[in-house]
């Protein structure tokens, strides 16, 4: 075929509307949110002294920080099924500073014999199962979503949608998680994420050819 | 690129014509990107019509996936990743690492030849179609038919013209990113 027939062919095609990326993303972050608060109000629930916690320094701290995270991962997802575009890394970099501050001056503020046990906590099995599934829907949907866009680099799409998804679920377990040192969020959220990620740029080598 | 400032307003301009609506601004629009896309690719895999071939992948994979540009950035670098893409796809799907120059395996590829007849051309993925959008695809394309045109000589509707040659390209687009 030649060139300029395909290209005959593209144009009479052109008044086809295109779907719209940003609606796409919308979709899959209801779906993410919807899906991680159904999973969270059945099996999870905030901590009991949820209240009195909010009181605190760390417990809030650690809301936001993986709050602000989720969030700027989202950013950095969106673009990656945009080819070419730059990569909005700041408000994630942001969000890993300010967790890297919590541990300074958690590290700071703790005798070095109260380190080992904030870091162990109390279950951090169920923190590194429960990430995951909570963030499994957030998996789902933005690899869907992922697939309207054009990623030319699908297992850093997936890696980066892994870490978003693990950031959404992170948000919701840290509400019901009673460890709040940032020695066990530096340690056990990571661990979790970074199986989102692994998760994730597999899923993304595999699902996001175009 | 050799393509600055001008040529990325003129195509950042018709594609946001295009998008908006504007048939013939965007018929415009492919004819430069082809030429822009061309460039790109004979960096990489040299003149020969396997270049041609992905050629055309590049600019199908530009119109189907026309929306995720951003109407706000510049156009060359969007079109310049895409078909960084697509050629290396086309490499991968042919055994071979991408992102290599042509002088690394030169004597491996095929002579370059009129007749560009194996299995990555686009033509030949034509025949993969379904009947009714292999017709309506070929009507459009190698027998240079408009939708009017194509949609009298087939006895359809427009509508089912356009609808056939969207989901025929689509098609085309899908079995390159399986195999």
């Amino acid at each position: 075929m030649k060139t300029e027939d395909l290209i005959h062919a593209l144009a009479a095609d052109g008044a086809v509307r295109p779907v719209s990326l940003a609606r796409a993303f919308a979709i899959a972050g209801a779906v993410a949110v919807a899906y991680a608060g159904l999973v969270f109000a059945i099996g999870y629930g905030p901590r009991p002294d949820v209240a009195a916690a909010i009181e605190t320094v760390r417990f809030p701290l650690k809301v936001l920080t993986v709050l602000l995270f989720a969030l700027g991962m989202a950013r950095v997802a969106g673009r990656l099924a945009q080819p070419g575009a730059s990569l909005p890394v700041g408000l994630a970099a942001g969000a890993v500073g300010l967790l890297a501050a919590s541990v300074a001056l958690e590290l700071f503020l703790l005798p070095r014999e109260a380190w080992m046990p904030a870091l162990v906590g109390t279950n951090s099995l169920l923190c590194l199962m429960s990430i995951p599934l909570l963030g499994a829907g957030a998996l789902a949907a933005s690899l869907l979503a992922l697939r309207q866009g054009a990623p030319t680099r699908p297992a850093l799409a997936g890696a980066a949608v892994g870490l978003l998804s693990g950031a959404v679920g992170a948000v919701f377990y840290a509400v019901h998680c009673p460890d709040d040192s940032p020695l066990f969020v530096v340690t056990w959220y990571s661990l979790a994420l970074a199986l989102m990620t692994g998760v994730g740029a597999l899923a993304g080598r595999l699902a996001l050819r175009w | 690129m050799a393509f600055t400032g001008e040529e990325e307003t003129r195509l950042a301009g018709l594609m946001r014509a295009a998008l908006a609506g504007d048939e013939a601004a965007y018929a415009e629009f492919l004819k430069r990107a082809a030429v822009f896309v061309r460039i790109v690719v004979r960096r990489k895999v040299g003149s020969s019509s396997d270049g041609e071939d992905v050629v055309q992948e590049a600019l199908l994979a530009i119109h189907l996936k026309r929306h995720t540009w951003r109407t706000d950035e510049p156009i060359t670098p969007w079109l310049a990743a895409i078909t960084r893409y697509k050629v290396i796809d086309a490499f991968r799907r042919r055994g071979r690492r991408g992102e290599v120059d042509i002088e690394d395996f030169e004597e491996n590829l095929e002579a370059p030849s009129a007749d560009t007849g194996h299995e990555r051309d686009i033509g030949r993925a034509l025949d993969s179609l379904a009947p009714g959008q292999r017709r309506v695809v070929a009507a459009l394309t190698v027998e240079g038919r408009s939708v009017r045109e194509t949609a009298a000589a087939l006895g359809l509707t427009e509508n089912a013209v356009r609808v056939a040659l969207h989901r025929g390209l689509a098609a085309i687009a899908a079995r390159f990113g399986r195999t």
